[in-house]
């Protein structure tokens, strides 16, 4: 899960993170009542949207005037923002962070994130901040600053020092980095994020050094215990759809292709995608069903999948084992009773009872292609899906 | 042989008396499996299924000296009920239950790490389906019937897609000695490398299919322990080719991941290290078969 900038300052804060003075506006009387509030000259309105690269999208602006904190406000509130990181269709703004314009010193490069090839959060760092970091890291990757923390201790000071002297930072600003390396620490571990990116953490030219620039995510299976964290989900920043399948336990990822693939398991599903492929077709979809396929769970898959304008054939391929294939049989027969599928239905079970599911599926009178192999089925839903084409 | 489980092996189940105990339990039992007791805090002295029940896993091995055990304790309570298993000596723990907090695994992986090898435990998932040696016993909630005996090790991060494996091998008369699902998650008890060390040291396995997923630096590292360590033939395979690159926010994901993470990286990676890679997920069991033709065997691959 991810969470927008304003809210992932407002969380480092608690920890000792010094942030520029600043805060959201869903408004441009709002934005300008905020501008008003922090007090000075200049400053910055920036689109919330759950993407880096804003600035270059046009999403962040630099302002000196009431007049000109309006104006930015009304651009960019209701706009849909592209950056290379949001793919084309791009993330809608509906909120904005106005905060104090600074003037800077320096820009650094400070992330935090869960190694999985090490099994521990790493730190890394880089003296220079900003969009080209991964390319640096692709180019340079010995000039990357890297600090393996170990869990059962946390963070010391000293691998704190180390990361801010490596950041060549005069004596007066290291002790400030270390306490906000060690906050962020903290804040990763105590609230269960996946990453903490500070980028730029910035030195000003009265020698503060500030996050400018914060991106948190968090790991899903951990929020039944961040209830605070939890409630930042911003559902606007979400495929509706990927969202609506998270809430009835189901994992949709929506494609360009038109053949829908409703399956059991995430390497079953990625697999079927690939042999639709390979059968010169395009899937859909990602849809893993998990484990108990209850008609009520298929039904409710059936619906995604068919809300896809685009679907011109439905794979369904399960591989029973702790559901048996009569009762996953059962469900997809409810299921297209129900929801009445107008495309072409390939259903490919295999497991546990496969004989007495496909007797249901023969015996329901349903116009439903069967397929015994992976193969079979990936080919049937392709030709299918031409043959209703060519109709 | 087999690697990790067989018929003699002692087992109790974490979460014995809940449905999902319940059921999981009397399959591994029709299976074969010697399901010794099991572990609920607060039903000790009980009895469920026919066997007894602790409050303790440490209560569980000094009464039946059980060896292994099976976690099916909600996410929430899962690295507890870990840490339990392995503080009680138990060597083997296989994990099924999916949605374990990352960071509990961190911990978990570092708390194993507190015993000296030779008694460490060998932790097997989370969120897999389980560790099946065929006709012998199963640990998890495979359906056992797919797995035909015979002599070819598994090792898989999808539980389906090894379901998938282990059918296409079956039809072509081809079979498994064990099958180890390591689970799809971030942080996973046993690695790719874990296992293939284990079927490399068995003398009833004569080749392994492993199969991968997108994601994660896994299957590089086993590649190329394949080509450094391995005598036996190993078939790979990575689901994935067609996965969209996810969404994602910054740049410290990409800062620590090398080249390696994409399906046809790790495809790549494969082949260079030596390995035969399957040409299509409908093509698992005809390429372990046309590994296994093209060697002298050892001994005769096929038995019903």
């Amino acid at each position: 899960m991810d969470i927008h900038e304003y809210q992932a300052k407002e969380l480092l804060v608690g920890f000792g993170v010094p942030v520029p003075k600043g805060g959201v506006a869903y408004s441009a009387e709002q934005a300008v009542y905020r501008a008003a509030e922090i007090g000075g000259d200049r400053w910055v309105v920036k689109a919330q949207v759950h993407s880096g690269a804003r600035g270059k999208a046009g999403g962040v602006r630099i302002c000196s005037s009431d007049a000109e904190v309006r104006q930015a406000a009304k651009d960019l509130l209701g706009k849909t923002l592209v950056t290379f990181q949001t793919g084309p269709e791009g993330l809608p703004v509906h909120r904005l962070l106005v905060e104090q314009a600074l003037p800077i010193e320096r820009e650094l490069y400070v992330g935090l994130v869960l190694d999985r090839k090490r099994e521990r959060i790493v730190v890394v760092a880089h003296p220079h901040g900003g969009m080209e970091i991964e390319e640096i890291a692709q180019r340079e990757p010995e000039a990357i600053l890297r600090e393996v923390v170990e869990p059962a201790v946390g963070i010391r000071a000293f691998q704190g020092r180390e990361l801010a002297f490596g950041l060549e930072l005069a004596p007066p600003q290291v002790n400030q980095a270390v306490s906000i390396i060690l906050g962020a620490y903290r804040a990763f571990r105590e609230l269960d994020a996946t990453m903490v990116e500070i980028n730029p953490l910035v030195v000003t030219k009265d020698g503060q050094v500030l996050a400018l620039d914060v991106k948190m995510s968090f790991d899903d299976n951990a929020m039944f215990r961040r209830p605070s964290v939890a409630e930042l989900r911003d559902y606007a920043q979400e495929d509706p759809r990927e969202a609506e399948a998270a809430e009835h336990g189901l994992n949709y990822v929506a494609l360009d292709g038109d053949i829908g693939c409703i399956i059991n398991g995430a390497g079953l599903a990625m697999a079927t995608m690939d042999m639709i492929q390979h059968a010169g077709g395009e899937p859909a979809n990602f849809l893993d069903i998990g484990g108990g396929a209850s008609p009520e769970r298929v039904a409710k898959a059936f619906r995604l999948v068919l809300s896809d304008q685009n679907v011109k054939a439905v794979l369904v391929n399960v591989f029973a084992g702790i559901n048996r294939c009569d009762w996953v049989a059962q469900g997809v027969v409810q299921a297209v009773r129900e929801v009445q599928v107008p495309v072409p239905l390939v259903v490919r079970l295999a497991g546990t009872n496969v004989e007495e599911g496909r007797r249901i599926l023969q015996e329901s009178g349903l116009p439903i292609i069967t397929a015994e192999t992976l193969a079979e089925a990936a080919q049937r839903a392709v030709a299918a899906r031409n043959a209703g084409l060519a109709a | 042989m087999s690697i990790l489980l067989d018929e003699t092996t002692r087992v109790v189940i974490q979460g014995f008396t809940g449905d999902k105990g319940t059921f999981h339990a009397k399959e591994m039992i029709a299976y074969g499996t010697n399901v010794v007791g099991g572990v609920t805090p607060g039903k000790g002295g009980t009895a469920h299924l026919g066997r007894p029940v602790f409050n303790t896993v440490k209560a569980a091995v000094a009464a039946t000296e059980a060896t292994a055990s099976l976690v099916l304790v909600p996410a929430p309570f899962c690295a507890d009920a870990i840490m339990e298993a392995a503080d009680a000596g138990i060597r083997l723990v296989v994990t099924i239950t999916d949605g374990v907090p990352a960071q509990d695994m961190m911990t978990v992986k570092r708390y194993l790490w507190r015993y000296a090898k030779e008694r460490r435990t060998c932790l097997i998932g989370p969120n897999c389906a389980g560790v099946v040696s065929s006709g012998k016993a199963m640990m998890g909630i495979m359906p056992g019937h797919i797995y035909l005996r015979g002599a070819v090790g598994v090792v898989t991060r999808s539980g389906t897609l090894g379901y998938e494996a282990a059918s296409q091998m079956k039809a072509l008369g081809v079979g498994v000695t064990t099958s180890v699902g390591i689970g799809g998650d971030p942080i996973n008890g046993s690695s790719f490398v874990d296992m293939l060390a284990l079927f490399e040291a068995d003398p009833e396995t004569d080749a392994v299919m492993m199969i991968g997923e997108i994601g994660g630096p896994q299957e590089a590292d086993a590649a190329l322990f394949v080509k450094e360590h391995m005598t036996k033939p190993v078939i790979g395979y990575v689901a994935g080719l067609t996965a969209p690159k996810g969404r994602r926010m910054g740049h410290a994901g990409a800062i620590i991941s090398a080249f390696g993470d994409t399906a046809a990286e790790k495809a790549e990676i494969m082949r260079s290290a030596g390995l035969t890679v399957a040409p299509s997920p409908a093509e698992l069991g005809s390429t372990v078969a046309q590994a296994l033709a093209g060697r002298p065997t050892r001994r005769v691959l096929v038995s019903r």
